[in-house]
């Protein structure tokens, strides 16, 4: 086995029914770091995920956690694991803390060294005010906190590595508490820990990831990492905006032009966008507005931005 | 660094604490869920006044003599339909993903559904308590020993055992809480009510009489009549054993295949 691989999984297929939910998929995530799994809702992330987590079985190809077969060594991988994200929920029923105990009872930690586990969770994910409270009075962010936690609990052992799969982790929360998770991770990822993020923010994905695979229809349609994949489609975006609004129509039809492509404007915005392969047009570009005298507010250079990236390979929004 | 390798295999002794604490979880979420409680209160409650004041003079000419038949026929009644709980839980914890999560931890495969169990029988000896003490209330009076009376109990939380089974089988395979309530009661009804739970078997029918005559719910009240107001005992008592023996080499291991093929 690679020690420097957390996950690594060839040729994924898995059909329900009539459906081929993968078709061939490829994954790889390096240990410590945060491999990123994105793609329009049904691309088959999910699917993925859950044959890496021992959930279910592939029907062809192999799924390997930190050398263990997700099939054949399912017992040994789950002892490597931690799951959270839309399906390995918390009991609503329980409160957070008895959760916590629960789970760190099942993972056979004995029952003071789990009860301080727990505890310790709880503080840390600022949930101990709560902790008595049953899980479904929880909102949102802090039922996250807790799945997280939840996942969290395995015992600390010397040279312990883990991955842990966080399946959407921060849908349905506010831009702070999907801050403060962001941090979390990247601590776990700071002290060894490997992470599959599946997510439909491509913004997290570009905070977090340090490789990024989009898939859809089952397939892997790019891999790389979040500036690889912003190269691979067009490397740079223009992006201008005029002072006064109603030369939108002028620019948009100057910019068409030179650069033989139709640029975007955004509904309710005044920026017109366009990526651009070659930057020496840009100069010209500049010359020609100034002589029609149309008065610039912004005249921007940047990266493609994910979503740029995401449009582009899948011809749509995600 | 030292490298942590995981173990190969569960130790069988793993599986029986997982259950434990799996149960203890049953356990908590009744105390967490008052309306739970109050439902398997309610239900013997209601099934005694109901029956005890519709068919009573009918049936045995009075009330008290009535109550005396019935009673025993109540407890397998509130008993069996509570049973429907344990599918029903199963499936709700499917649909909310917590046994997911259980299923990713390095657990005994069929803890879980033990501990669902096992933490029901709990809710079983609820039920079992308040058919007879508001019985009690009523008029009903045990004619039996004590230890006659405690056997009754234990027999119909044995059978209890094995009919949840059936009821998590349900639960896994019907993939709602309401889909268990319905295909359910089209199983437990002709089950429970065509058994000679509310009138003697030979004021039936008489093709009626050879299904009731074969039912298990038949032979469970038959003990608990013996065991409670007096009459048969040995026989009723091997064949309601067997019975709960059978469902649960049946559908025990049915119920823990599905579960582990549940994709």
């Amino acid at each position: 086995m690679n020690d420097d691989i957390a996950i690594d999984a060839r040729g994924l297929v898995k059909r329900f029914g009539k459906t081929t939910a993968l078709d061939g998929v490829d994954l790889t995530a390096r240990a410590g770091t945060v491999l990123g799994l994105l793609g329009p809702n049904g691309a088959g992330k999910t699917t993925a995920v859950r044959i890496l987590a021992t959930l279910i079985r592939a029907d062809a190809g192999t799924a390997r956690v930190l050398g263990y077969d997700a099939q054949r060594d399912a017992h040994q991988v789950r002892q490597l694991i931690g799951l959270t994200g839309q399906y390995a929920s918390v009991d609503e029923l329980l409160s957070g803390h008895n959760n916590l105990l629960m789970i760190g009872r099942l993972l056979g930690i004995p029952r003071k060294e789990a009860k301080k586990r727990a505890a310790a969770l709880l503080e840390r994910f600022d949930l101990t005010e709560a902790a008595r409270r049953p899980a479904k009075t929880y909102s949102g962010g802090m039922r996250r906190r807790l799945d997280l936690a939840a996942a969290l609990l395995a015992p600390p052992q010397a040279g312990r590595p883990s991955v842990l799969f966080l399946d959407e982790p921060t849908t349905g929360l506010d831009p702070r508490s999907r801050g403060e998770l962001w941090d979390i991770v990247r601590g776990l990822t700071a002290d060894g820990v490997s992470v599959l993020l599946t997510t439909q923010y491509l913004e997290e994905a570009d905070q977090l990831c340090n490789d990024i695979t989009v898939i859809d229809h089952g397939r892997v349609i790019a891999a790389g990492t979040p500036d690889e994949l912003k190269a691979k489609v067009g490397g740079q975006v223009l992006a201008v905006t005029p002072a006064d609004p109603s030369a939108l129509a002028d620019i948009e039809s100057i910019i068409a032009r030179r650069t033989g492509l139709t640029p975007v404007t955004e509904p309710d915005s005044s920026t017109v966008t366009v990526q651009v392969a070659d930057s020496a047009l840009l100069p010209a570009l500049v010359r020609e507005l100034d002589d029609k005298g149309i008065a610039i507010g912004e005249f921007a250079l940047r990266k493609a931005t994910l979503d740029e990236v995401f449009l582009t390979l899948t011809g749509r929004t995600q | 660094m030292t490298t942590f390798t995981p173990a190969r295999h569960l130790n069988p002794l793993t599986g029986m604490a997982n259950t434990f604490t799996l149960t203890w979880r049953s356990l908590l979420k009744l105390r967490t869920n008052p309306e739970d409680i109050l439902g398997l209160a309610l239900t013997p409650i209601m099934y005694l006044v109901l029956f005890t004041y519709i068919f009573g003079g009918a049936i045995s000419g009075n009330v008290h003599n009535y109550l005396q038949f019935e009673l025993p026929g109540i407890l397998v009644l509130a008993v069996i339909f509570s049973t429907l709980g344990t599918g029903q839980m199963l499936s709700e914890d499917i649909r909310t993903g917590v046994f997911d999560r259980f299923r990713s931890l390095p657990i005994a495969r069929w803890a879980p559904l033990a501990g669902a169990v096992f933490g029901d029988v709990a809710r079983y000896a609820i039920s079992v308590a308040i058919t007879l003490a508001f019985g009690m209330l009523l008029g009903f009076r045990i004619e039996t020993p004590p230890l006659a009376a405690a056997a009754a109990c234990l027999l119909v939380l044995v059978f209890a055992l094995g009919m949840c089974w059936v009821s998590a089988l349900l639960g896994l395979v019907s993939g709602s809480a309401r889909g268990v309530q319905w295909i359910g009661s089209l199983i437990y009804f002709p089950l429970t009510f065509g058994s000679n739970v509310l009138v003697p078997t030979d004021k039936l029918p008489g093709w009626l009489q050879a299904f009731v005559k074969g039912n298990p719910m038949t032979f469970l009240t038959e003990a608990e009549r013996g065991l409670l107001v007096g009459g048969p005992v040995a026989t009723p008592v091997i064949r309601t054993l067997l019975w709960s023996l059978g469902l649960l080499v049946v559908f025990a291991p049915l119920a823990v295949q599905v579960y582990r093929r549940r994709t």
